[in-house]
């Protein structure tokens, strides 16, 4: 218990770090899970093509390959993204937006045929009956899963510590190498702020749900 | 070559006889998988007619009324509105359904937003006009088909009848050229079924072009030009409705009256 406390700041520095590798590869991975998703239901046979195998390429590969394939596949091939944060980002949202792209995709699903039609049939396109009338239905279908998704993420990013991002798996780790006899202890402080990130995340996604709800 | 529809007839009240061609389709095939719903399917909607599809279920009544706004594409043949063909998917196919209003058996209000908000929508996203114009023109039909009082209502706390009105009122905010209506009172309690068969007569009356899927034989009487007999995805009789249903020509036709008269 006293390891943890007196390992404050070290465990600060990787929870700002996983914190901030949450939240800008889940922004990401939102937007590009929300295009893929959109590209799935597309008129245009060839974007439903890319969006499918794209989703089912990335979700089933280990994420750990993502990160192997950035950091050493991709060097070969002329792109050399700089080892650390960003390459981590770029890994993360990549695989995690084949995720949300599928948790979009069961939302919008979930909205009854006739709404597409009934938008169409008043002339909107095809982005403007997505946006205005698909999607806001879809939201609240979407919300459980897709904070399953970002509970995920966030703890998915302890793969980084394996690729020179210090984020909160591999300050731990440090600290256990530096305190041997307290291991429990400091793990346990590692799994404290995980949670610090993943249980507010699920508080917040019940409000969200509870006020996008209508009744139908 | 054009498909020659009957010279369209005229219920009474009806001034004019409509002559210049709406809608027309020609040699309209159409599969769903092996089921061919659609056969070889000519017909010749005039500006101003009201014409009402009958037909046994399967027949591909609505299927032939969804193909016109392209909800369901078409294997061969041609669809043409007001001279221009069905373009493909994209903006151009956009804009002419903006042209084309369509209610649907299910209503299909869009659930999230207010009654207002659903006549409006159309207007302000696929057309551009103003939303205080929108709305102003929105209450406007509203107020003529009875449920101004609900616009500010969510659609599920509306009864079937009033639900399908506004679903009237958001495909005439278009202006539409041409209204579709597919099988628009079969999901109502019967009560409910003259307050949106009114409304329906009224548009007739005032020259709206009409494709009306429905079996309601009382609307046929009152305001259609024409009856479209269709079975097992052809068109086997065109007549005026007094005719259709007094002296049905086909074999068919007399067996699908039969079975719906009796009761």
């Amino acid at each position: 218990m006293d390891a943890i406390i007196e390992n404050l700041p070290a465990y600060w520095t990787g929870f700002r770090t996983t914190l901030q590798l949450t939240l800008v590869s889940g922004a990401i991975a939102l937007a590009w899970g929300l295009v893929l998703a959109a590209l799935r239901v597309s008129p245009l046979a060839p974007l439903r093509a890319f969006a499918a195998a794209y989703v089912e390429l990335l979700r089933n590969t280990p994420l750990t390959l993502v990160f192997f394939f950035l950091v050493f596949v991709a060097p070969q091939f002329g792109v050399l993204p700089p080892l650390g944060f960003w390459t981590a980002v770029v890994a993360l949202a990549a695989y995690t937006s084949a995720f949300v792209a599928e948790a979009v995709r069961s939302g919008i699903n979930s909205v009854g045929i006739g709404q597409a039609e009934a938008a169409r049939a008043i002339g909107l396109t095809f982005g403007q009956t997505l946006s205005v009338v698909i999607l806001p239905q879809a939201v609240r279908t979407v919300i459980p899963p897709l904070i399953n998704v970002f509970i995920a993420l966030a703890k998915n990013t302890s793969v980084a510590a394996g690729f020179a991002t210090v984020e909160l798996m591999a300050s731990g780790r440090r600290l256990a190498t530096a305190n041997p006899g307290d291991v429990i202890w400091i793990l346990v402080g590692v799994a404290f702020f995980y949670l610090l990130i993943t249980i507010p995340s699920g508080i917040v996604a019940g409000l969200v749900e509870r006020k996008v709800a209508f009744v139908r | 070559m054009a498909h020659q529809s009957p010279a369209p007839a005229m219920p009474a009240g009806r001034a004019d006889v409509p002559t210049d061609p709406l809608v027309v389709l020609e040699g309209v095939n159409k599969h769903f998988g092996a089921l061919h719903v659609l056969k070889d399917i000519g017909l010749t909607v005039h500006r101003g007619e009201v014409v009402v599809v009958i037909g046994p279920s399967g027949s591909g009544k609505s299927t032939l009324c969804r193909a016109i706004n392209r909800l369901e594409t078409i294997d061969s043949g041609t669809i043409a509105i007001d001279g221009q063909p069905l373009p493909e998917e994209g903006k151009a196919l956009a804009q002419l359904r903006a042209d084309v209003g369509m209610v649907f058996q299910s209503f299909n209000l869009f659930a999230h937003k207010t009654v207002l908000q659903n006549v409006t929508l159309g207007p302000v996203k696929a057309r551009g006009v103003k939303k205080a114009e929108a709305e102003a023109n929105a209450m406007k039909l509203l107020e003529r088909v009875g449920v101004a009082n609900q616009a500010h209502k969510l659609p599920a706390q509306l009864s079937g009848g009033q639900q399908q009105r506004v679903a009237i009122a958001r495909a005439l905010a278009m202006q539409p050229k041409v209204m579709l209506f597919d099988e628009p009172t079969s999901a109502l309690d019967p009560e409910m079924i003259n307050e949106v068969l009114d409304v329906m007569i009224s548009l007739a009356r005032e020259g709206m072009t009409m494709i009306v899927v429905t079996h309601e034989m009382g609307f046929a009487r009152k305001a259609a030009h024409r009856v479209v007999f269709m079975d097992g995805g052809q068109v086997v009789e065109e007549a005026e409705p007094e005719t259709f249903f007094t002296t049905p020509r086909s074999d068919r036709a007399k067996d699908f009256l039969s079975k719906i008269l009796t009761h």
